[in-house]
């Protein structure tokens, strides 16, 4: 248990170490090596690298260098990321070997290890990590302290202002003060539907009953997207926080967060956030003698994409099947074990406390008319920058490609992006201008989403996208109502059908039909939305359909049974590679003179593609 | 399999259902202890799960059969998962799953009959960065390629 004043001198104590981290120098000469211990750096074995680091230290005798494992930077495609502070050196896909570099060359000789340097985007050595062309256009707010403190030590937490919004919030604010507060801020749902937030609290508050509960969506399902682990893995204190307001908000006393069990470190972290908290007395009964008790509950999924439709949610954290039910009666009424609910996502929680603290009119000076503040974007596929950005609202789709993104790799060409993974829909070329906002999203067919954008070059054929965006609702598809159920089936063997090439007229309009019926008549978003990425390829792409249905060709030449593969005459020089990999040798021919490729053995893998080193051969 | 083994499976179990009892609404989390003690969660297990608890087994087999992550087999000795969430998929995971389904002789969700490998198709695992990407029990292999299909699977076909 600690008292405010306690907490107080943590704050203090604990800043006066870290500030080494924003650039000032300590008398000790104290230095910081940053390592990114989130789920692509830990794949990428940062784990060894901080075992690695600090053998290194100990074997050395050095003194005054910690080696902290924070969250995540963002910038997952250099992965494993490290940052040496309080010269804030940074260093890119660092090995577990290169620890001994950067002990005996950094830190004891204050040489910077230049292979370990990254390139920019123009090929330039960045030196420091600010300078990198893909931190210039963020703005963190969810993310702030991600990749900056140490998720798994409290101190850390509250040495940047943590729990100080709870703290106004129990004693100088009244919940109709929080209410207001986030209504001036304008900050909607970031799960994806953009729903008011402080609507959904006022609901919740207004409901009459003595129990009510808060929960957490952290089922980030949507395939391509990881924005709220990156939050539990980075900084689960702040969801801590936000919870905790939100209950003494709505008059909750008890809250649970629902999380995917295929977030294994994000789990971890947040049971030992929620353990510290209860060690010093935040989370516990009658904290700090304000009568306000709290408690807080992990509850795992398993593997179910509809879980993330918050009745569905809630029936599967009751311990059932995670099947959704009609609204109303909504959960702000009746929820959790039939008792009014407060349902939100981890971002939307994770910009709580920095409203209460930098007040309302802070965050809504940031975004677009009505979209206010910052969203966090997970960015994938065919783009150089792969990771994680967080970015004001209003910014263009050009702006996070091109500029954080540091455009297409191998000199391809941008077709489309799709955001809101399967809910949502593609946006073509034409409007890579359009500023991002929840309503324009909306507009040109697609929507926020969750927060997935993945990037897709011309050699992606959008009726293969919509078909593996069906392929998943049908086998996430609960099975309760039958226009999902059967229908997005329905729609899927027709795609099938499209892309091996057996296409038939009027199979447009049969998609098109089946998506107006299915979006009408589901019963949960998940059956509502499903049709989305069909009806956004068609908009943009129907010449696509029209080639495969017609022509029975595939534009892209990525449907594998309307392309052939060939060796282009010309160029091959008969050094007979790709005969030696293919896997069903039906490549043939004489050494030095041009192969062939028998068209009915060939089962069109592309490797002979891959190996040939005159690029003589491709799909046609 | 020996004796002793099994009753120190059983002693585990009937520890997770004295843990969670007293709250029905804990079942997915009985379930998911009870998967890591068996590696799977046969019937047997079920039933003892729904004596403990007092939920009918007609209900827990339904919890059990709508997760994926819930399983009725039991899985290799090295499990290959291959990752097809979208940002994997766009890098071409599936030709890595074709890969693997080939070499293997086994499709999604089976076993090779020595008990050695089970392949899984996963939903995403967020190292979306590393994309294409799939993993071995816990061991992560990011930026696959047909290649690495080849290599990885060589170097658990060595080992015991």
């Amino acid at each position: 248990m600690k008292t405010l004043e306690e907490l107080e001198q943590i704050r203090k104590e604990n800043y006066e170490r870290i500030k080494i981290r924003k650039g000032n120098k300590l008398e000790n000469n104290e230095r910081h090596i940053l390592v990114c211990g989130g789920t692509g750096c830990t794949s990428s074995k940062s784990e060894t690298l901080i075992a690695n680091l600090r053998k290194e230290i100990e074997e050395n005798n050095i003194e005054n260098v910690r080696v902290i494992k924070t969250g995540c930077f963002g910038l997952c495609a250099k992965g494993p990321i490290v940052v040496i502070h309080p010269e804030d050196t940074f260093y890119a896909m660092v090995k577990p070997e290169d620890a001994k570099d950067i002990i005996n060359m950094h830190i004891m000789n204050n040489q910077v290890v230049e292979r370990l340097l990254c390139k920019d985007i123009d090929e330039s050595v960045v030196n420091k990590l600010d300078d990198l062309t893909f931190y210039q256009k963020q703005k963190r707010i969810a993310l702030k302290n991600c990749g900056f403190i140490d998720p798994e030590n409290i101190d850390e937490y509250l040495a940047v202002d943590g729990y100080k919004a709870l703290e106004k919030v129990l004693f100088n604010m009244t919940p109709d003060d929080v209410l207001k507060e986030l209504e001036i801020s304008g900050l909607r749902g970031r799960g994806g539907a953009g729903f008011p937030t402080y609507r959904k609290w006022l609901f919740t508050k207004g409901a009459e009953n003595a129990v009510k509960y808060v929960a957490c969506n952290a089922d980030e399902g949507d395939p391509g997207a990881f924005m709220d682990r990156s939050v539990l893995e980075g900084d689960p204190h702040s969801l801590i926080e936000a919870m905790m307001i939100a209950a003494h908000t709505v008059g909750a006393e008890r809250g649970f967060v629902y999380v995917r069990a295929e977030y294994p470190i994000a789990v971890h972290r947040l049971q030992i956030a929620i353990k510290q908290a209860k060690e010093y007395g935040i989370i516990g009964e009658n904290i700090w003698g304000t009568g306000f008790n709290f408690d807080l509950e992990i509850r795992l999924g398993a593997g179910a994409f509809v879980c993330g439709e918050e009745t569905a949610l809630i029936t599967s954290i009751e311990g059932h099947r995670g099947e959704p039910r009609p609204r109303p009666p909504f959960p702000a009424v009746k929820g959790l074990f039939e008792k009014p609910t407060l349902l939100n996502n981890v971002e939307t929680y994770a910009n709580v406390a920095q409203i209460i603290l930098n007040g309302g009119d802070w965050f809504a000076s940031m975004g677009t008319e009505k979209s206010k503040g910052t969203k966090v974007f997970a960015v994938g596929g065919n783009i150089n920058n792969v990771g994680l950005v967080e970015v004001p609202m209003g910014i263009t789709l050009r702006e996070i490609i091109y500029d954080i993104g540091g455009g297409i790799p191998n000199g391809r060409e941008f077709k489309a992006a799709q955001t809101g993974g399967p809910s949502g829909g593609c946006i073509p070329a034409q409007h890579l201008d359009t500023p991002i906002d929840y309503d324009n999203l909306t507009a040109i067919g697609s929507m926020m989403g969750s927060g997935g954008l993945i990037v897709m070059d011309d050699t992606k054929c959008m009726v293969n996208l919509a078909k593996f965006f069906l392929e998943f609702t049908v086998d996430e598809s609960c099975g309760k109502c039958p226009p999902c159920r059967i229908g997005t089936k329905r729609m899927l063997e027709i795609l099938t059908r499209i892309t091996e090439g057996k296409g038939e007229e009027g199979d447009i309009e049969k998609l098109e039909e089946l998506a107006k019926n299915i979006k009408a008549s589901s019963l949960c978003g998940l059956g509502q939305t499903a049709p989305n990425p069909v009806l956004s390829t068609l908009k943009y792409f129907r010449d696509e359909y029209e080639a495969h249905i017609k022509e029975k060709r595939c534009p892209a030449g990525e449907c594998k049974a309307m392309t052939k593969v060939m060796i282009d005459k010309e160029k091959c020089k008969g050094c007979s590679i790709c005969a030696r990999n293919c896997p069903v040798n039906a490549i043939k021919g004489e050494l030095k003179s041009p192969f062939e490729i028998d068209q009915d053995v060939c089962v069109k893998c592309g490797l002979c593609i891959e190996k040939c080193p005159f690029k003589a051969i491709s799909r046609k | 399999m020996c004796n002793c083994e099994c009753n120190d499976k059983k002693q585990k179990l009937l520890e997770i259902i004295e843990k969670y009892k007293n709250d029905k609404s804990n079942l997915m989390q009985v379930l998911h202890e009870a998967q890591e003690v068996y590696g799977y969660l046969p019937l047997e297990v079920q039933k003892e799960i729904s004596l403990g608890m007092g939920i009918p087994m007609a209900e827990i087999y339904g919890v059990v059969t709508f997760y994926s992550r819930f399983s009725l087999e039991p899985k290799g000795k090295y499990n290959i998962a291959v990752c097809l969430g979208t940002a994997c998929y766009v890098k071409g995971s599936e030709a890595i799953i074709n890969k693997f389904k080939e070499k293997l002789g086994i499709d999604v969700g089976q076993c090779t009959k020595d008990g050695k490998f089970s392949l899984e198709a996963t939903r995403c695992i967020g190292a979306c960065g590393l994309a294409p990407v799939f993993t071995v029990n816990e061991e992560v292999y990011g930026k696959a390629t047909l290649e690495t299909v080849d290599k990885v699977l060589e170097e658990y076909m060595n080992k015991e």
